[in-house]
């Protein structure tokens, strides 16, 4: 089975050959037939990638050690839904997974994309099929994950103990849907590049591909930063890591990109710099893999000593980005710029977005890439880490933020800015006397905690101000306002949950950093400490036993008004396969807020020190990236985005208006 | 095994992290003064711990990081300034301890690209603007405005 597996790797290899030639050959020379090559080569090389993946965890279920890969990453004892995990939990397998997902997109335009115009088909495949021979390339020569070993070994080294957790399960694919995702408005981008031209089937099929890996990179993230707060032991949700930067990078120019495909849809403007930022995305999302999987950040020497895999990915990087880019400057000058619109209008609010969205996403890059190149080039050493992004991101996101409410109740074209005041009037209102109380009233207010907590009010509340002035809240019955409220497009849904989601996070993350309490401190059995008005008696430490681990778990009773209200647990945990200590956080939610609580060193007389923490809000910040994935998912229901869905179903008159391009 | 990390992304944060595991701060570092502890707390979130990948002393468990907060604790119980803690720990640990590099010649492209691209931006948008001047727009009748409202907001 591993090597049908392998054969099927090198065949989907051969394949991604045969679509990156072909088709692009057949659009040279209009050549019908070979254009036709692209789909049914898609299709078929995903199928081979999914056998191939579904070989390799097969070898992880069965627990077959006579593969490396599987050795080095999996224990006989470890719970099948971890054995099953781990097959992307380590370098190679994760780097299937992610040309799985490649392929898996491609076959989705080869399978819906009988509408798109033949040669725009046909590039659209043939870079796809470009950026798959790469990372095949890639993985068949520096990551294979199927090399056999011989003798076989009796016992694997078990999974990393920090990924036996089920967020292994959800992180990583849903951050390649999204990473990999952006490739499709990459190929897209550059197949018009080829072409030379940008029609309004372009446009179409762009944003609700944009709309697709936003939605799941979002959920990427925000999945990846609550593993990371329950994991960790202290209750950080975000560390400004090159890591997490490499992740959040690609969502920032995403959602740039999203907002400017918004206009070149309606508007057919900015489609010069939409395609830019098209490009842009992926390459974000490139440079991400190539930061993780290279090696470059735990240190530039590790990166000089062992640079198989390094150099490597650094040749995808440059091939792609700088052919593309270096296309980009031969033929942008082609595409005709779109339509005009006046600065203070709804186009004129998306270009403001796009200039924050990106300069912020500069400002992300520069910090994780600078002690990098810093040291490369002069051999200094410094460190850029929160304080600096506090300090310059920071201040970016706080005009951004505060035109958010003004961008969807702008018209296209020329705006009335007054109009929309008027209207936000309510919002500004709330939003004030929000800002008022959290400075002024709840202790432990500041001027950041006060103009966060307004800021967030002004989201929540200005995305509900479209929601009511686009039903005509006052201005029409109650009854005709339901009606209209109905059957507002799906799309003007999606936005606004997706900016109310964006408060809510805000409120999530100023609550928990403005008015979160802290104790550490030594405890013995039957001791009680309050915290925040909660009482918590600590019960003592018991060892347990579990499938490929030992811990002693340490319990703690929650005392509400006097009353038992159910327990705590936070845990030490031994994995002997890799002499590995882990820490098990102890949470529980409260309303919206989360008692948090970890173990720390023993002492000899039977004491524990304890860190607790009362995080008020905090459940917020993921939430709200919840509730930002549902707008995504409410937009890509509106029927002007379901690209290929035929007009039926729907009066004549209104599938017309939706269906021509305004 | 050797120090190759084959992760999925986001986890090699956790796994260096987990370098080990009791706790950061712990009881008997804190400082009887709460707000002598306090400027502690705040001066050890900027400082790196030198031998993990991305953390401050404030949330590392590494015994470097632990002297590092007593002695920044020592220096404040001391009667240092928070600029004159720093600036001893910046003398004897370098620049690379520091998780806001200073605004130098050195690091000028770092903090300058935030304020130039911004600028950058915003004059290149102002300028654009200028130059396609929009035509003057006709006006619309009542009766044309409602229906154009229509077909856009549907």
């Amino acid at each position: 089975m591993v090597e049908t597996g392998h054969f099927a790797l090198v065949l989907a290899f051969a394949l991604s050959l045969v679509q990156m030639l072909l088709p692009l050959v057949g659009a040279r020379s209009g050549n019908r037939r070979l254009m036709a090559v692209g789909g049914p080569v898609a299709v078929t090389g995903f199928a081979l990638t999914a056998l191939s993946f579904a070989a390799l965890a097969g070898a992880y279920a069965g627990s077959d050690f006579s593969v490396a890969n599987v050795w080095e990453n999996s224990h006989s004892l470890q719970p099948m839904i971890y054995k099953i995990t781990g097959t992307w939990g380590n370098h190679e397998g994760s780097m299937l997974l992610w040309v799985l997902i490649l392929t898996f997109f491609g076959a989705l335009v080869a399978v819906f994309g009988s509408n798109l115009p033949e040669t725009l088909k046909a590039n659209v495949l043939a870079v796809q099929g470009t950026i798959g021979a790469a990372f095949f390339l890639f993985i068949l020569t520096t990551s294979n994950p199927f090399i056999r070993l011989n003798p076989a070994p009796i016992e694997g080294r078990d999974l990393n103990p920090v990924l036996q957790d089920l967020g292994l399960a959800i992180h990583p694919p849903l951050l390649y849907l999204g990473y990999v995702g952006f490739s499709i408005c990459f190929s897209f981008s550059v197949a018009a590049l080829i072409e030379g031209r940008i029609d309004a089937s372009w446009a179409r099929w762009v944003r609700p591909w944009t709309l697709v890996a936003w939605m799941f990179l979002t959920g990427g993230i925000a999945m990846g930063s609550y593993w990371a707060y329950y994991e960790l032991g202290w209750g950080g949700f975000w560390f400004w890591d090159p890591v997490e930067n490499a992740s959040f990078m690609p969502w920032l120019a995403g959602t740039a990109l999203l907002h400017s495909a918004i206009v070149m849809e309606k508007r057919s403007a900015l489609k010069i710099w939409t395609l830019l930022l098209a490009i842009l995305t992926f390459s974000l999302s490139l440079l991400g893999t190539f930061l993780v999987r290279s090696g470059v950040l735990t240190s530039v020497h590790a990166f000089a000593t062992d640079p198989a895999r390094g150099v490597f990915i650094l040749c995808i990087l440059t091939l792609f980005i700088g052919g593309s880019l270096a296309l980009f400057a031969l033929r942008a000058s082609r595409l005709t710029a779109g339509g005009l619109f006046h600065p203070i209008s709804r186009e004129g609010a998306l270009v403001l977005n796009n200039l924050f969205l990106t300069t912020a996403t500069a400002t992300v890059l520069v910090g994780t890439l600078y002690p990098l190149v810093l040291e490369a080039t002069t051999g200094g050493k410094i460190s850029v880490g929160a304080p600096f992004f506090d300090l310059t991101f920071g201040p970016l996101m706080l005009p951004l933020l505060a035109i958010v409410p003004f961008g969807p109740l702008l018209a296209w074209k020329r705006g009335d800015i007054l109009a929309a005041s008027q209207r936000l009037m309510a919002a500004f209102a709330l939003a004030i006397a929000a800002m008022l109380v959290a400075g002024l009233f709840i202790d432990g207010g500041s001027v950041f905690a006060a103009l966060g907590v307004g800021l967030a009010v002004w989201l929540v509340a200005g995305a509900l101000t479209d929601l009511a002035v686009k039903s005509g809240v006052g201005s029409v019955t109650p009854a005709v306002m339901l009606r209209r409220f109905a059957g507002l497009p799906r799309s003007v849904f999606g936005t606004a949950l997706a900016h109310l989601g964006l408060g809510l996070t805000l409120l999530g993350i100023v609550g928990t950093l403005s008015f979160g309490t802290e104790k550490i401190l030594t405890m013995r059995a039957g001791e009680t400490v309050d915290l925040s008005g909660h009482t918590l008696r600590f019960e003592g430490l018991f060892p347990r036993k579990g499938p490929n681990f030992t811990e002693d778990r340490g319990r703690f009773l929650l005392i509400s008004n006097g009353n038992a209200d159910g327990e705590i647990t936070s845990a030490k945990r031994f994995y002997p396969a890799r002499q590995t200590v882990t820490t098990e956080s102890g949470i529980r939610t409260l309303g919206l807020s989360q008692l948090y609580l970890s173990l720390g060193d023993e002492g000899k007389d039977g004491s524990v020190v304890v860190r607790l923490w009362w995080k008020p809000l905090v459940t917020l910040i993921w939430g709200g990236g919840l509730v930002m994935m549902g707008g995504a998912a409410m937009s890509l229901l509106d029927r002007r985005l379901r690209v290929g869905a035929p007009a039926r179903r729907r009066k004549p008159a209104a599938a017309a208006a939706s269906a021509s391009p305004t | 095994m050797k120090a190759r990390f084959s992760l999925a992304p986001l986890l090699l944060l956790l796994a260096l992290v987990f370098a080990g595991t009791a706790q950061a701060v712990k009881p008997d570092e804190v400082l009887a003064d709460p707000a002598l502890e306090a400027r502690a707390r705040a001066l050890s979130e900027g400082l790196r711990c030198m031998v993990c990948q991305n953390q401050s002393i404030d949330e590392s468990d590494a015994d470097l990081a632990r002297d590092l907060r007593i002695l920044v604790r020592q220096r404040l119980v001391a009667g240092d300034t928070d600029q004159q803690v720093m600036d001893y720990i910046v003398s004897r640990y370098g620049e690379f301890v520091l998780l806001k590099p200073r605004f130098s010649l050195r690091n000028a492209l770092l903090w300058g690209t935030p304020v130039l691209l911004l600028l950058a931006g915003g004059i290149f948008i102002v300028m654009s603007t200028r130059s396609r001047r929009p035509a003057p727009d006709g006006t619309l009748s009542a009766d044309e405005q409602a229906a154009l409202d229509k077909i856009l907001r549907d």
